[in-house]
């Protein structure tokens, strides 16, 4: 029979080298797509629009395409879940009404994406007729986002201090001049932090927007949200499953972009998190 | 019924609070506070002196299952008539709470606060009023050069005179104090006394103390509370030296606490 | 509380208010969509076939099982892959790490987190699975383990996040107590903060192994796209076919309205039921806990 101690040291020997295998590949894979993707960046490739069946040029319209797309899911999801944060957080009392909507968000974040597709097929695409368009996909992409941003936006609202409100109330406030003088702006560190994180998900998915938004190929850029668009990760996976014959370095390339793309974003939201952090007055 | 037959600023008429869990903090309550005085509550912890304190601007509201019978009138007019403005009540009845909770703002803006919840936005108005609140609470000489300064960045005492003015800046009528210097030193302590005793020519104050010594210090007016119950309550220079109730006697002793 | 008879904020009230049941109203159209797109097939083929064990819709063969096999085998083989290391980084962040590590750690699981899962599957067809097909002698590299490895790298960011906030809201004074008592520190973690952190680290589990059953884009470009039932421990070591992936591929090509167009759907219903009662378990254990936390703590 080993010595507690002798166990002890085991035990954590192997939890820290499965912690650390854990790990290590992330670091791996990032650098391994920034090795090889690097030689195909150039100013050229993002901002010139491909040719030639997508095997040269640029990848400039999936870059548009994937900005529409976040962007446009932004302005859907956002409003929504930080009006739905705000309810359950704010308003709502603890009863059956209100575990629904809670047992609502935990599945509506446990969906397959693949699933939000047919689903935004089903309604934005055919029965709402808005066809393939980026119209449909920021819809169903918003809905999709949504319980990240409820449930990050509550937290933050949550986390401040009960007594602020009970000094506001007693200062004659209402329960809403409470929550936009007071709550609000306090929570909206974190709730920017929880934006972010959800729209850089958003950014990256490629099932919702199969059939509902994402085109192959776009002559030109889209005009309207009824329009098609082109966007990163659709890009990135026909490129590398349906294009024979496409130069590895442009793969890698697009996947270094859009790696790019989605990391940033989580780089800001973790620096305004710290940053907010430091700064709280409470 | 008309209750303005004293001058009374504040009746309290047969007042019950109960809890929905069972536990009632008020039996039956009946006094009045006049107006321009200190009214000291006091007496051991869980006598109910908080929950009247907050009863009286209707703080109690903000708490889930809570059953109040039995009437208050403010001036005459019934605090739970349907139709009062409990907002504008609420400014009419400042409360300072005991631990100082300073909005996480400038100093500036926790004094203003108030105000511009009410929709006061003349800034020339604001600013005077923010000066004569802080001189009142004998705050204005340690901070009127740095009213932008986070108010997190004052001491302990300087924070609760701050919760002092920002409740002065909307010119209430009443001022409840719920041990507003149960965290404080000393010297902060006095002052704050102090300020309770020129504010008093102006504003009615209900306070319940920290401590018997400090209640026999400011009263005007004494009432004590021993689990719920009022039981007794006059003039403080007649509870402290001459209890009529033989509980109060034991508390005021120091028997019992 | 009585409001004021204040009319611009009874309609912000109003409006926050439709905004929070709106989420139960999105589920229910999730659901009406499916329902509506996908109950047909029930009409179109007979739910007998749907059980058969031949995936060939040119042959009008639609037969559920493989595909079932396939998503069932490949978040098998994460789950044994995610859980072990999932606890143990979980573990290690929590109570193990120095200050430092902890730092350097997070920020990387989180990095994990927002990987697409594009890019995953990307990397996994042109780097990983040349890689198995050397090593393991198989025939091709495209296999359930491949997904399985993948998918476990999935669904590690959430399962460790949410163990990891488990194991921290364990009171300190648990483990003070353990070690007053003479325990060693990893007696402490075993016998009494894992314990402690039942619940959450079964939420987090769970969590964890629905995001793998639901993955798309991953599994359909490592896992070889062949719709075969696996039957043995062997098929690890050779293409499956997953419900996800299917629906994915195959989605594209189908006629509006036409048979296998309804049956992707009623796929799709299945996936949805799946992670229904997945997620619904995990809510109830997060409900449970909460209920014994606030015993706990009155």
């Amino acid at each position: 029979m080993l010595s507690r101690q002798l166990t002890q040291r085991l035990v954590f020997a192997l939890i820290t080298l499965a912690a650390v295998t854990t790990v290590f590949p992330i670091v791996l894979v990032v650098g391994y797509i920034a090795w090889l993707g690097a030689p195909a960046i150039s100013w050229e490739f993002l901002t010139a629009v491909p040719f030639n069946g997508m095997k040269e040029g640029g990848i400039w319209p999936a870059i548009v395409g994937t900005l529409y797309l976040t962007l446009g899911t932004g302005l859907i999801a956002v409003p929504l879940g930080v009006a739905a944060a705000v309810y359950l957080s704010e308003y709502a009392k603890d009863n059956r009404l209100t575990r629904a909507i809670r047992i609502a968000i935990i599945n509506l974040a446990g969906i397959p994406s693949v699933v939000y597709g047919l689903f935004g097929l089903g309604l934005f695409v055919l029965f709402l007729q808005f066809g393939t368009s980026i119209l449909a996909g920021c819809l169903t992409l918003s809905i999709m986002t949504l319980p990240v941003i409820v449930s990050t936006a509550e937290e933050a609202l949550r986390a401040v201090p009960q007594s602020f409100r009970v000094v506001s109330i007693s200062l004659g406030g209402t329960k809403w001049q409470t929550i936009r003088r007071v709550v609000l702006p306090q929570a909206l560190p974190g709730i920017l932090t929880g934006v972010i994180l959800g729209l850089e998900r958003a950014a990256g998915e490629t099932a919702p927007i199969l059939f509902t938004a994402a085109t192959f190929f776009l002559p030109r850029l889209p005009h309207s949200v009824f329009d098609e668009t082109m966007a990163l990760p659709y890009h990135l996976f026909v490129i590398s499953t349906q294009v024979p014959g496409m130069p590895i370095r442009i793969q890698y390339g697009t996947a270094l972009v859009l790696l790019t793309f989605v990391l940033s974003m989580n780089v800001i939201a973790t620096g305004i998190r710290s940053r907010a952090r430091a700064r709280r007055q409470w | 019924m008309s209750h303005s037959k004293s001058n009374a600023k504040i009746v309290v008429d047969h007042l019950s609070i109960q809890y929905d869990d069972g536990t009632e903090s008020l039996r039956a309550i009946s006094m009045e506070i006049l107006p321009n005085q200190i009214t000291v509550l006091f007496g051991p912890a869980g006598g109910g002196k908080s929950t009247l304190l907050r009863a009286l601007n209707r703080l109690t509201d903000l708490v889930d299952g809570v059953r109040v019978t039995g009437k208050i009138y403010l001036d005459g007019e019934d605090l739970a008539r349907p139709g009062v403005d409990v907002v504008a009540l609420r400014r009419r009845v400042g409360i300072v709470f005991a631990q100082p909770i300073p909005l996480p703002m400038t100093i500036r803006q926790n004094v203003t606060y108030g105000l511009e919840l009410a929709g006061l936005r003349h800034r020339g108005k604001l600013e005077t009023a923010l000066e004569k609140a802080l001189r009142a609470a004998a705050l204005w000489d340690e901070v009127h050069d740095r009213l932008d300064a986070p108010a997190v960045a004052l001491s302990g005492g300087q924070q609760q005179r701050l919760c002092l003015a920002r409740v002065l800046a909307l010119e209430p009528e009443v001022v409840l104090l719920d041990e507003p210097t149960s965290g404080l030193d000393p010297i902060s302590t006095a002052k704050v006394e102090a300020s309770l005793q020129e504010i008093k020519r102006d504003y009615t104050v209900v306070i319940v103390p920290h401590s018997v010594q400090q209640a026999a210090r400011i009263a005007d007016q004494a009432a004590f509370f021993l689990q719920g119950e009022l039981v007794e309550y006059g003039a403080g220079k007649d509870l402290f030296v001459a209890p009529k109730d033989k509980r109060t006697e034991d508390y005021v002793t120091g028997r019992f606490g | 509380m009585k409001q004021n008879r204040n009319w611009p904020e009874l309609i912000i009230e109003s409006l926050i208010r439709a905004t929070g049941y709106s989420a139960i109203l999105f589920v229910a159209l999730i659901l009406i969509f499916l329902l509506r797109e996908g109950l047909p097939a029930l009409a179109e083929v007979k739910f007998a076939d749907l059980f058969s064990e031949r995936w060939y819709p040119i042959e009008a063969r639609f037969g559920l099982l493989p595909l079932i096999g396939g998503s069932l085998i490949v978040t098998l083989g994460a789950a044994l892959l995610a859980v072990p290391f999932g606890l143990a980084t979980a573990i290690f962040i929590a109570e193990i790490a120095p200050r430092w590590a902890r730092e350097v750690l997070k920020p990387l699981v989180e990095i994990l987190g927002g990987l697409p899962s594009v890019v995953l599957g990307f990397l996994g067809m042109l780097a990983l699975a040349p890689l198995i097909r050397t090593t393991l002698n198989t025939p091709t590299g495209l296999t359930a383990l491949t997904g399985s490895l993948l998918l476990a790298g999935m669904a590690l960011p959430t399962l460790v996040s949410v163990a990891e906030d488990a194991l921290d809201a364990v009171p300190k004074s648990y483990r003070d107590a353990a070690l007053a008592l003479g325990a060693t520190k990893w007696q402490t973690i075993w016998r009494v903060t894992v314990p402690a952190a039942r619940s959450g680290v079964l939420t987090a589990i769970m969590l964890g192994i629905g995001r793998a059953i639901g993955e798309t884009m991953t599994v359909m470009m490592v896992t070889g796209n062949a719709a075969r039932l696996p039957t043995t421990l062997n098929s690890f070591f050779l293409p499956v076919r997953t419900m996800t992936a299917t629906i994915a591929a195959e989605m594209g090509e189908v006629a509006n309205g036409s048979v296998h167009y309804h049956v992707l759907f009623t796929i799709g219903i299945g996936l949805f039921l799946i992670s229904f009662v997945v997620n619904l378990a995990a809510s109830a254990v997060v409900f449970q806990q909460r209920k014994r936390a606030e015993r706990l703590l009155s």
